[in-house]
């Protein structure tokens, strides 16, 4: 069974989001997404200061076997890429929610907040994959 | 429908990821593909491939009968355990799949072939045997393991039967010893020395347990198909079909022209296309940007389009991404890959890029229309 921290949002196409104390937000892919993509070994991650909107594509996840797209969250601006991942892509297997995270942004609309998922509706969400 | 081998418990048990391998519940990696992988290159690991097709084909005109049905020789099989590699091609020489045939003895001898083609491949091999005296026989009671790794050899011999242990460490490479329902031969399909192994479904859970006991590693498809890329192996469906030609996939080796006088299905084709010269490569990419190539993806040299990427991925040996690709390249080995909206930098690379574990590539020079 994969690993949902209680404390985190999550989205349907398996990103999680952390809110942190300055109102910006950090973003990265949930221990189902790494574990359904095989060992990681490529990532393209997004320019700093570019502007996103609610599902738009900003980074693609490369492993072994396929290539997955990752999808904003939120609308917002990205403030920084962890580029730890330039050399170490296999960190987000290991970690996904702590040194595997992907990048952070400032968003730009609280509203959108309401649509994201608590840990449990994720839970539920994984399992109906599952069927 | 889907089928599972007769160690599928073992393979649940070992950790195993199972996906479906065309009807067959199989494991993908037993928890990281890239380790199985390295684990291949440096030690040994263990693929079960039961899911394949073994037919034997056994009576007097068994040999003219298949002499007929390949593009290799059946010829070069001098002796009893002999194997060749090669393909089976239809009346234009496109490519209906990939074998080995082993000489079992002068009348007899035994096919190994895909899983995924197996209907069409024994509804053309019956269709093609009309008439002749050639027994059928496909077998379904046997286990097949692939033992792979510069150590496989070695540690194999310690879990085989005592009576097999002196003539399989005596194997050359791409011959094979049969005892009783027991075969094993020195071949495979990851670059690296080793065994494949067929035994009885029944014997098949106490051998896989006496491999692990001897260090031996299960390994998974997803290892399989990274070993076989770096080793510049095809995999039929992805790098060649019944559109393409022996002379288009990198197995022209696999075809014997010699002698003249043998006729085999697709030969006239083979030999026009040939004569004509004008015709794609499959030949080795080498990404030299960061990324991953993938099948599907375009290939350009000078602005203009060459041809697609057939099989891609990262190489775990080489740690960058490779890839096969079908091209009709004009001149040196540079050229780009549209991955998305990038254009990436690769190189046309003779393959193999891998074999025993050392990188072997060169890079491709002049490329000409003919080789």
């Amino acid at each position: 069974m994969s690993n949902i921290p209680e404390e985190l949002v999550y989205t349907e196409s398996h990103e999680w989001v952390r809110k942190e104390s300055d109102g910006s937000i950090t973003v990265g892919v949930t221990d189902h997404a790494q574990s359904m993509l095989g060992d990681l070994v490529f990532v393209d991650l997004p320019e700093e200061e570019l502007e996103v909107s609610r599902d738009e594509e900003c980074c693609v996840l490369e492993s072994v076997k396929a290539a997955a797209d990752v999808y904003a969250p939120v609308s917002g601006v990205i403030v920084e890429v962890n580029h730890e991942l330039d050399s170490t892509p296999e960190v987000i297997n290991k970690e996904p929610y702590d040194a595997g995270w992907l990048f952070r942004m400032i968003p730009s609309d609280e509203k959108e907040f309401e649509d994201l998922l608590d840990a449990e509706a994720y839970q539920e969400c994984v399992k109906a994959e599952a069927h | 429908m889907t089928n599972k081998t007769a160690l599928y418990d073992q393979h649940v048990a070992a950790g195993a990821k199972i996906v479906d391998f065309h009807g067959w519940l199989l494991p993908i990696h037993y928890g990281s593909q890239i380790e199985e992988h390295l684990q291949v290159r440096t030690q040994a690991g263990i693929f079960d491939v039961s899911h394949m097709t073994i037919v034997d084909l056994a009576g007097k005109d068994s040999e003219n009968f298949l002499s007929y049905l390949l593009a290799n020789d059946v010829a070069k099989l001098k002796t009893p355990g002999k194997a060749l590699y090669t393909a089976m091609l239809n009346e234009t020489a496109g490519i209906i799949d990939d074998l080995i045939v082993y000489k079992i003895n002068a009348t007899n001898f035994r096919l190994v072939l895909n899983a995924a083609t197996r209907e069409k491949d024994l509804i053309w091999i019956r269709q093609q045997l009309k008439g002749r005296e050639v027994k059928l026989t496909e077998h379904q009671d046997l286990v097949n393991l692939a033992i792979q790794g510069p150590k496989a050899r070695e540690k194999t011999a310690q879990a085989l039967p005592e009576n097999l242990r002196e003539s399989a460490l005596n194997l050359k490479p791409f011959t094979s010893v049969i005892q009783g329902d027991w075969q094993v031969s020195r071949t495979g399909y990851t670059g690296e020395d080793g065994f494949e192994v067929l035994l009885p479904k029944a014997e098949a859970a106490q051998f896989w347990q006496a491999l692990l006991a001897v260090g031996i590693k299960p390994c998974g498809l997803g290892a399989r198909d990274t070993l076989r890329l770096e080793a510049g192996l095809n995999l039929y469906g992805s790098d060649m079909d019944e559109t393409v030609t022996p002379l288009e996939s990198n197995i022209t080796w696999t075809v014997a022209l010699e002698p003249k006088a043998r006729n085999f299905i697709g030969r006239a084709a083979l030999e026009a296309q040939q004569q004509q010269g004008h015709y794609p490569h499959l030949l080795g990419l080498l990404l030299q940007d960061k990324g991953v190539l993938r099948a599907g993806q375009k290939v350009f040299q000078r602005g203009q389009e060459i041809g697609v990427i057939i099989s891609g991925t990262f190489s775990p040996t080489l740690k960058q991404s490779i890839a096969f690709a079908r091209v009709l390249a004009q001149g040196d080995e540079d050229c780009q890959v549209q991955v998305r909206d990038k254009m990436l930098t690769a190189s046309l690379v003779k393959l193999p890029f891998v074999r025993n574990g050392q990188a072997v590539f060169k890079l491709i020079k002049e490329v000409e229309g003919n080789e």
